[in-house]
């Protein structure tokens, strides 16, 4: 038994080099992933449906991958698509898929698996006592449910599913990274332990290798064992690098929650077969006695506007903790003055963060106190329910911000330097993540949906 | 003495998600994690105290293959909540680099 998995790159639209790729065609794999998706940049692009990277960076991507997929005859495998992986995600990638089908003159079985969850199906599930907080995780309500964007990340098996009826090309909606290179090998009967481990470790792709980078990598599983290397042959990987790649962004290295159970790396053990490769043993699976499927959500916040500012006065500074509280009640008294039975202080937001001091870091910075700035850079954020209201509020806020009773002086003062006019900018809407949940479903595939298209 | 900073070639703080803010500590050699791995410079109660959170909810693994401290928390604040200022949660770690290894 043997399956070769080619993994592209860590995320669609980051690159890859041609040459990379090359080579891992000549290794002739069973299939190739890619993931396409992260919340690790925030929830704007859950809350908005737009992508991250470039249409240009994702099509620059796809175009060879869907020419590699093409030469090879084998599965592509595109998850997470459009960064959120939300429905309009799976579209946008399908889109490019489309337009590349037609300038290179290919065709494929393209299947699209959303997995955009409605409020109907999760009050369902949350009144049935079938949505389980993970640790920790905002408080659930159905008000929650109906304000939010919410996908469910899809395992292994809706994808295997695809390819089981005969999809070239899978692009997938919100998927565990993991699933999108464990979906064909489980496929061909290989250990689930050593599965899940090398798909885990070809997730990010060549970020595994020494030194790591936005580029592809290649594993082959046999019965007891997986090799691992990356496909550029200037990088290597080593068994530390190997090893430690679990660590990246997760919780426990030893113990990682996949829908359909638990991989467990702590009996594993990592060799050098060369300079530049690895080979991986004694990974383990537990299948979980309950499928979970991970909840992502994302609630819109708010309007916000930004100001962005710096002080050079060491007697402002040191003034700034009893300047701030007097200027926000001002600006409370002065909003609830303007806008009258429009806004209460609940429905909007001032916050000031003071770089050079502790704006990194907040209540959390131990040298908070030591007053070593001799100059600082303050950034003014305004929240409000539109965005009309955040510049208008902001407008206020920058001009009375501009102009702080300085106690140490008599007379008026500009007391932040605004490298812009205005100084107000405009910054569109702003998300929370809302839920950090799983819903226990009947079956693994019944929150997905696929749709087949010829191209 | 020497501090976590000169006996490891890689320190930093992560996302594990939205909600989980993740620590590792990578050693530049195995003797230099040995040391770590015998003198114990990060415990739970270190980290909640540092990061103002519960010593239960602290997750700290000492990783013998990694040559590797990985240390796991609920995220001080939650990623992209209106006060958070590090949406990567990639500034975090910088107390940790002085901390000392006897």
């Amino acid at each position: 038994m043997e399956v070769r998995v080619l993994a592209a790159t860590g995320v669609l639209g980051a690159g890859f080099k041609v040459e990379s790729l090359r080579r891992g065609v000549e290794l002739e794999p069973t299939f190739i992933a890619c993931d396409a998706g992260s919340t690790d940049s925030g929830p704007a692009y859950l809350g908005s449906g737009k992508p991250k990277l470039s249409r240009d960076a994702c099509k620059r991507d796809l175009r060879l991958l869907l020419n590699a997929r093409d030469a090879l005859r084998v599965p592509l495998i595109i998850g997470s698509c459009g960064t959120s992986g939300r429905d309009v995600g799976v579209d946008w990638v399908a889109d490019l898929a489309r337009e590349i089908a037609a300038e290179e003159r290919i065709h494929f079985r393209a299947a699209l698996i959303k997995s955009d969850q409605s409020a109907a199906y999760l009050k369902m599930r949350f009144g049935h006592g079938r949505i389980r907080p993970l640790q920790p995780a905002p408080l659930l309500t159905e008000d929650v449910i109906e304000s939010s964007h919410v996908v469910g990340m899809m395992g292994a098996e809706p994808i295997a599913a695809a390819i089981a009826a005969g999809a070239d090309v899978v692009l997938a909606g919100r998927a565990s990274d993991s699933a999108l290179y464990a979906a064909v090998p489980l496929m061909h009967g290989a250990h689930a332990g050593l599965v899940w481990h090398a798909a885990k470790t070809l997730e990010c792709g060549a970020a595994c290798a020494v030194v790591p980078a936005a580029d592809g990598m290649f594993a082959v599983i046999r019965d007891d064992h997986f090799d691992i290397e990356p496909l550029d042959l200037a990088a290597r990987c080593t068994p530390q690098s190997i090893a430690a790649h679990t660590l990246y962004e997760n919780a426990n290295p030893f113990l990682l929650t996949e829908p359909s159970g638990v991989i467990d790396t702590q009996y594993a053990d990592y060799v050098a077969n060369s300079e530049r490769s690895v080979r991986v043993s004694g990974s383990r699976f537990t299948e979980a006695k309950e499928y979970t499927v991970k909840l992502e959500g994302a609630q819109l916040v708010g309007y916000q506007t930004a100001v962005i500012g710096g002080i050079r006065d060491p007697h402002i500074i040191r003034s700034l903790d009893s300047l701030l509280p007097k200027a926000k009640a001002y600006f409370d008294a002065r909003i609830a003055d303007l806008f009258p039975g429009q806004l209460s202080s609940d429905d909007y937001d001032i916050s000031y963060r003071i770089y050079g001091r502790d704006a990194v870091m907040g209540l959390l910075e131990p040298m908070r106190d030591s007053h070593a700035a001799y100059e600082v850079g303050v950034l003014i954020t305004i929240t409000a329910p539109s965005q009309e209201l955040a510049n208008k509020i902001a407008t206020l806020v920058s001009h009375v911000s501009a102009h702080l009773p300085v106690p140490q002086y008599h007379g008026i003062i500009s007391s932040i330097a605004y490298p812009f006019s205005p100084p107000e900018l405009p910054r569109g809407p702003v998300y929370r993540f809302s839920l950090n949940h799983v819903v226990l479903p009947d079956d693994p595939c019944e929150m997905f949906r696929t749709e087949v298209l010829e191209f | 003495m020497a501090t976590l900073f000169e006996l490891c070639d890689l320190i930093r703080s992560k996302n594990a998600g939205p909600f989980v803010l993740t620590f590792d500590l990578m050693f530049s050699s195995r003797e230099n994690y040995d040391r770590a791995k015998k003198a114990r410079p990060l415990t739970r109660a270190l980290l909640a105290k540092m990061y103002g959170q519960a010593e239960e909810d602290i997750t700290l693994v000492y990783h013998d293959h990694a040559l590797a401290i990985k240390a796991s928390m609920p995220r001080p604040i939650f990623q992209g909540e209106l006060q958070d200022s590090d949406c990567y949660g990639g500034q975090q770690y910088v107390p940790l680099l002085d901390l000392r290894v006897d």
